[in-house]
């Protein structure tokens, strides 16, 4: 439970409190309140129980992703890691299902 | 065109050979056993699930310590969530608190006898649901450390509905290093911080421990090479004698830590002692809601029953388990009579057995130790 999981920003709410963000392929609302400095659409952030702690800086992304889509591709069914990070996937709002990359 | 994800720096094998003959050099060279403690399930998981152990040099021990904050949960918080079920308030919580037992009863058994449990990923989802149903109590109980609790203080702070509260088993991340050190018993000469808690706390939580125990702390990523480095820079630092924190996880983690996060955490919550399952009452061990949160504290605002679901038809199994012993270093989850037998994820005896990030169901689904040390 203390994996984060990398999402891409889609939009963010007028009010500034919520971002569509997509998780390999799967789109949820996450809540900005915790966020460690402020997002705009494009950024990726960590995801924690549906909330974003942590906005990765632009240099990190392509790494922070690859470990995360290797942890899903390599895991065999009842994996701890993948588990837990379909877990933090699960744990934002539904937000208009499969962009179909997953 | 390349894909973002052919970069995989952090499993690259040259590096990974480089840093274990470093390691065995600075292992070699210490010319002792080095026993070494991390403090995290999701480290235990990077290294049991990659076979990291068989590549340390036989003479260092890396240990998991009370690093889960779920196995740390002590029976009578269970208790307190098992009779608000049986006393009519929805309950929900985290998945991995389903089966965690109580003195006689986990969630799951509370579910069973028809109480409404639900399981949740995100406190945010509880609050939906006492929206949804004004006319029950509906009671999140909230477990994890800070990088959790952050969240259940930032629901409490934008405003939650009357029917909802909150019964924290939220712990406290420096006291897991605290409760080891200050055991007799215990010969751990460095430690390996988690990774994702200090993006919230920042590393700096970490060094008056460091200056206090006089010993050295470093914090760590995840992937292979993160905990192979990180291990390195820690016998560096145990055989240099240096007392201090060294980040060895930057891209994750900085001194100060998440400020917006950290600001809402201490508004909601305080440190408080408690008792650690079969570890021991730890003085700054649980995150308590403040006193002007009371109004949201289901301690403060039901009378919970727990006699009525305490006692009776104790578990005789669960005093063979050595949960404790295993949390504090000082045994292994193998060292266990029950392990993998009577003790399973789908039947835990104790706590360890039951979270992702327990040491126990992490051996358990990935085989334990690797026994390659053992017969080269």
């Amino acid at each position: 439970m203390c994996l984060g999981v990398p999402g891409k920003v889609l939009s963010i709410s007028d009010d500034g409190m919520s971002a569509q963000v997509d998780f390999f392929g799967v789109q949820k609302e996450l809540r900005l309140d915790i966020v460690d400095v402020p997002v705009t659409v494009g950024d990726y952030v960590l995801n924690h129980v549906g909330f974003a702690i942590r906005r990765i800086p632009p240099e990190e992304v392509g790494e922070t992703l690859a470990l995360f889509d290797q942890i899903l591709k390599e895991a065999a069914a009842g994996d701890l890691m993948a588990e837990d990070v379909r877990g933090e996937m699960a744990a934002g709002k539904d937000a208009g299902g499969e962009s179909g990359r997953g | 065109m390349a894909s973002p994800f052919d970069e995989l720096k952090f499993r690259d094998p040259e590096r990974a050979r480089a840093l274990t003959g470093a390691l065995q050099r600075e292992v070699d060279a210490a010319g002792r056993t080095l026993s070494l403690m991390h403090v995290c399930g999701s480290h235990e998981q990077a290294i049991a699930r990659f076979g990291l152990r068989a590549a340390f040099p036989r003479s260092l021990d890396v240990i998991m310590g009370p690093g889960c904050p779920v196995c740390v949960t002590d029976t009578p918080e269970v208790d307190e969530a098992v009779a608000l079920a049986a006393q009519g308030a929805r309950v929900c919580t985290y998945g991995d608190m389903l089966r965690l037992p109580g003195n006689s009863k986990s969630l799951a058994d509370a579910q069973s006898d028809g109480g409404n449990v639900e399981v949740v990923y995100s406190v945010s989802q509880a609050v939906d649901l006492a929206r949804q149903r004004p006319a029950e109590q509906v009671v999140f109980f909230a477990s994890g450390f800070e990088t959790t609790a952050v969240a259940t203080a930032a629901v409490l702070l934008s405003g939650v509905p009357e029917n909802f509260s909150v019964l924290s088993a939220h712990k406290y991340v420096p006291a897991a290093m605290d409760v080891v050190s200050e055991m007799k018993e215990t010969n751990i000469e460095g430690f390996i911080a988690a990774g994702h808690a200090a993006t919230i706390t920042g590393w700096g939580i970490f060094e008056p421990f460091a200056a206090r125990t006089r010993t050295p702390v470093v914090v760590a990523g995840f992937e292979p090479l993160d905990v192979l480095a990180a291990v390195l820079e820690l016998v560096r630092l145990v055989r240099a004698g240096r007392h201090e924190v060294v980040n060895c996880y930057p891209r994750c983690v900085s001194k100060e830590g998440n400020g917006p996060a950290l600001e809402k955490l201490w508004k909601v919550f305080d440190v408080v002692g408690g008792n650690w399952r079969g570890i021991a009452r730890v003085p700054r061990g649980n995150l308590e809601l403040r006193p002007e949160w009371d109004h949201v504290n289901a301690r403060r605002r039901f009378q919970i029953d727990t006699a009525a679901v305490g006692g009776s038809s104790r578990n005789v199994l669960a005093e063979h388990c050595i949960c404790g012993t295993i949390m504090s270093g000082l045994a292994r989850p193998s060292d266990c009579s029950l392990f993998g037998k009577e003790c399973r994820p789908d039947s835990p005896v104790g706590a360890c057995m039951v979270s992702s990030e327990g040491s126990c169901k992490i051996w358990h689904v990935y085989g334990g130790p690797p026994d390659l040390r053992e017969v080269a």
